[in-house]
């Protein structure tokens, strides 16, 4: 129970930390949903990082990389480490100095102000809306497993979910951007300290890394794991797609704006990659190693798992199959490591770093909530008729109503549907970076294209997730054929998701995004701005 | 802005290294397989670019908004 204790303290310190960081009067709009554009710089860095930092991102990757080896890295962390910061250099400065010039606090206000449009702002509200959900589902989930894992069942999945949401309600609730970010702020600061012990510990109970390394090296399979022979060059250029979905969430684009000075974003950028490299490369690094664990029993029984499904998959029945791949999933490698190889303390220390990562859905719900009383309460009259009050109020009380959806849903519908959710998220929100592209370095775009690129991206959406609902995915190394055209295999099935000529779909669908905002704004051109509305972008920020 | 988009576009062609894909050795640092010791290393070295791109074309015109 002493690791169940330690994260109750933790969260305890976390919901303290958020409330008393609250931020901006009982009617100061601006305080509350963007900490009144004045966070410094230390806070701005780690809770940017914070913010990106998802139960997804760190148990995922190690679990991906205890299947598939180091390729997890150059997948999902260096070719964030590239696109983010540069993103935050060329787009996010461009949207700080938007918000505090307009006094924008979400993208769909830049949207609707830069095309003159009222109602295309609202389609592309609905479809950042429904493409952030899933996020918040998953974390309800990952703090309800969390806190049955270490409390070993003693709290149950409801209740883990339960104190989890609450506290993160509470937080963001209380606390708005500025708790939330200094909580964020504190996550990470945790998750970096801790790394770096767990790394250490883990090595020494391990007998030292470069035992383990030539041991994998000479095990069966084992060099297929220290090298990216498992996946194809055109999976991994396809994957460097992802991270533009950064850009485009709306927190990150909302988050842009709460920084005091530009100067801000300088330490950001720069320091981005080495945070990346901090966190990730120990988490890539355990997930790998951890195939050579044998002597800690959890492991050891998903790597007997893996081997079954290897030996005899095709033979065994479908439930047999599936009951296999979740015994070998490697989600919870990093937790199993520190259990098996560091002190019962810092285990427990270790559990509520991770905890930090799977909280952090707040930054989605507080973005939710500014998105709504902003795009939708104010846009509509609400703010004008009621005041800047029960903006704040309502935006409260969307907060509520969202967590208590969210912990509905987690309760009632199996985890996998959600973690593919969160995959469509990652593509729909790539498919979106067009828009804020155009929105700031293109005179030329439309609100039409605007509305173009949205549709296009919720029914790619709705197409590639009705694909992978009910073609049910083949073993590893087979394809299924779900498209032809004249002969050419345009769309397959395979064990990773859906395959558009062998890319993930995210591709197809960030550059047809793309044409489309081009062709239709070139075919809308009385669509266009006026002069004045243009010459507010352009004399600055050209 | 052009400076910094072609060295964006010179580090995302660097990303796509296929010519470790294959082989593990030698191990840097006697532990880490070269195809992840050369993305660590690149992590690095995107910090650094970077560093000179925030000195050398900083959007001071940006900060009018202060």
């Amino acid at each position: 129970m002493i690791p169940a204790a330690v994260i109750f303290g933790y969260l305890l310190i976390v919901l303290f930390i958020g409330i008393t960081n609250r931020g901006g009067g009982d009617s100061d709009a601006e305080g509350y949903f963007v900490a009144g554009r004045a966070l410094g710089p230390a806070v701005f860095l780690l809770s940017l990082v914070g913010t990106n930092m998802t139960a997804f991102s760190i148990l995922g990757a190690s679990g991906h990389a205890f299947a598939n080896g180091i390729v997890t890295y150059g997948l999902m962390a260096s070719a964030s480490a590239l696109i983010i910061p540069f993103g935050l250099f060329i787009i996010g400065t461009r949207l700080w100095s938007l918000g505090r010039r307009k006094g924008f606090m979400t993208p769909v206000q830049l949207f609707r102000d830069r095309w003159e449009c009222g109602h295309i702002g609202t389609v592309i509200f609905i479809v950042q809306a429904v493409l952030l959900i899933p996020y918040i589902i998953i974390a309800v989930m990952g703090g309800g497993t969390t806190l049955s894992t270490v409390s070993n069942g003693a709290v149950p999945f409801w209740l883990g979910g339960a104190i989890v949401s609450l506290v993160v309600m509470g937080y963001v609730f209380f606390g708005g951007m500025r708790g939330t970010a200094w909580v964020n702020a504190f996550q990470t600061s945790l998750f970096l300290v801790f790394g770096a012990v767990a790394v250490t510990v883990i090595a020494r109970g391990m007998g030292g890394f470069s035992g383990a390394i030539e041991s994998l090296s000479a095990a069966p399979g084992g060099t297929a794991l220290l090298t990216r022979e498992r996946i194809s060059p055109l999976y991994f250029f396809s994957y460097s797609f992802i991270p533009l979905s950064s850009l485009a969430f709306p927190h990150i684009g909302i988050f842009c704006m709460t920084a005091k000075k530009l100067g801000h974003f300088k330490k950001t950028i720069v320091l981005y990659p080495i945070c990346m490299l901090l966190i990730w490369l120990p988490s890539v690094f355990l997930g790998v190693v951890a195939n050579r664990a044998t002597d800690v029993p959890a492991i050891q029984a998903k790597l007997e798992a893996r081997a079954t499904i290897a030996a005899h998959g095709p033979s065994l029945a479908p439930a047999e199959q599936a009951s296999l791949r979740a015994k070998a999933s490697g989600d919870d490698v990093i937790l199993r490591l520190v259990e098996g190889y560091a002190p019962l303390w810092l285990a427990a220390i270790l559990g509520a770093a991770v905890m930090a990562a799977v909280m952090a859905s707040d930054s989605q719900i507080l973005a939710l909530s500014t998105m709504f009383t902003e795009d939708i309460f104010a846009f509509y009259g609400g703010k004008a008729r009621f005041g800047g009050r029960v903006q704040i109020q309502t935006g409260r009380i969307f907060i509520i109503l969202i967590t208590l959806v969210a912990y509905a849903i987690a309760l009632n519908t199996p985890q996998s549907i959600f973690d593919i959710a969160t995959q469509y998220a990652f593509a729909g929100y790539s498919s979106l970076f067009p828009l804020l592209v155009a929105a700031l370095f293109w005179r030329g775009s439309t609100r039409w294209g605007a509305l173009a690129t949205t549709l296009w991206t919720a029914a790619a959406v709705t197409a590639v997730a009705v694909v992978q609902q009910h073609i049910p995915a083949p073993p590893p190394g087979q394809a299924v054929t779900v498209l032809e055209i004249a002969g050419q295999v345009v769309v397959t099935r395979v064990v990773q998701g859906t395959l558009v000529f062998g890319l993930l779909p995210v591709v197809p669908m960030t550059l047809i995004s793309a044409i489309l905002m081009v062709v239709v704004s070139k075919l809308t051109p009385a669509a266009a701005p006026t002069r004045d509305t243009l010459a507010t972008y352009f004399a600055t920020t050209a | 802005m052009a400076p910094t988009l072609w060295v964006a576009l010179l580090l995302y062609v660097l990303h796509q290294d296929i010519w470790f894909w294959r082989t593990a050795r030698p191990l840097v640092f006697g532990f880490l397989p070269v195809g992840l010791a050369y993305h660590a290393g690149y992590t690095l070295v995107i910090a650094g670019v970077l560093a000179w791109l925030v000195r050398a074309y900083w959007p001071h015109h940006l900060e009018d908004g202060e």
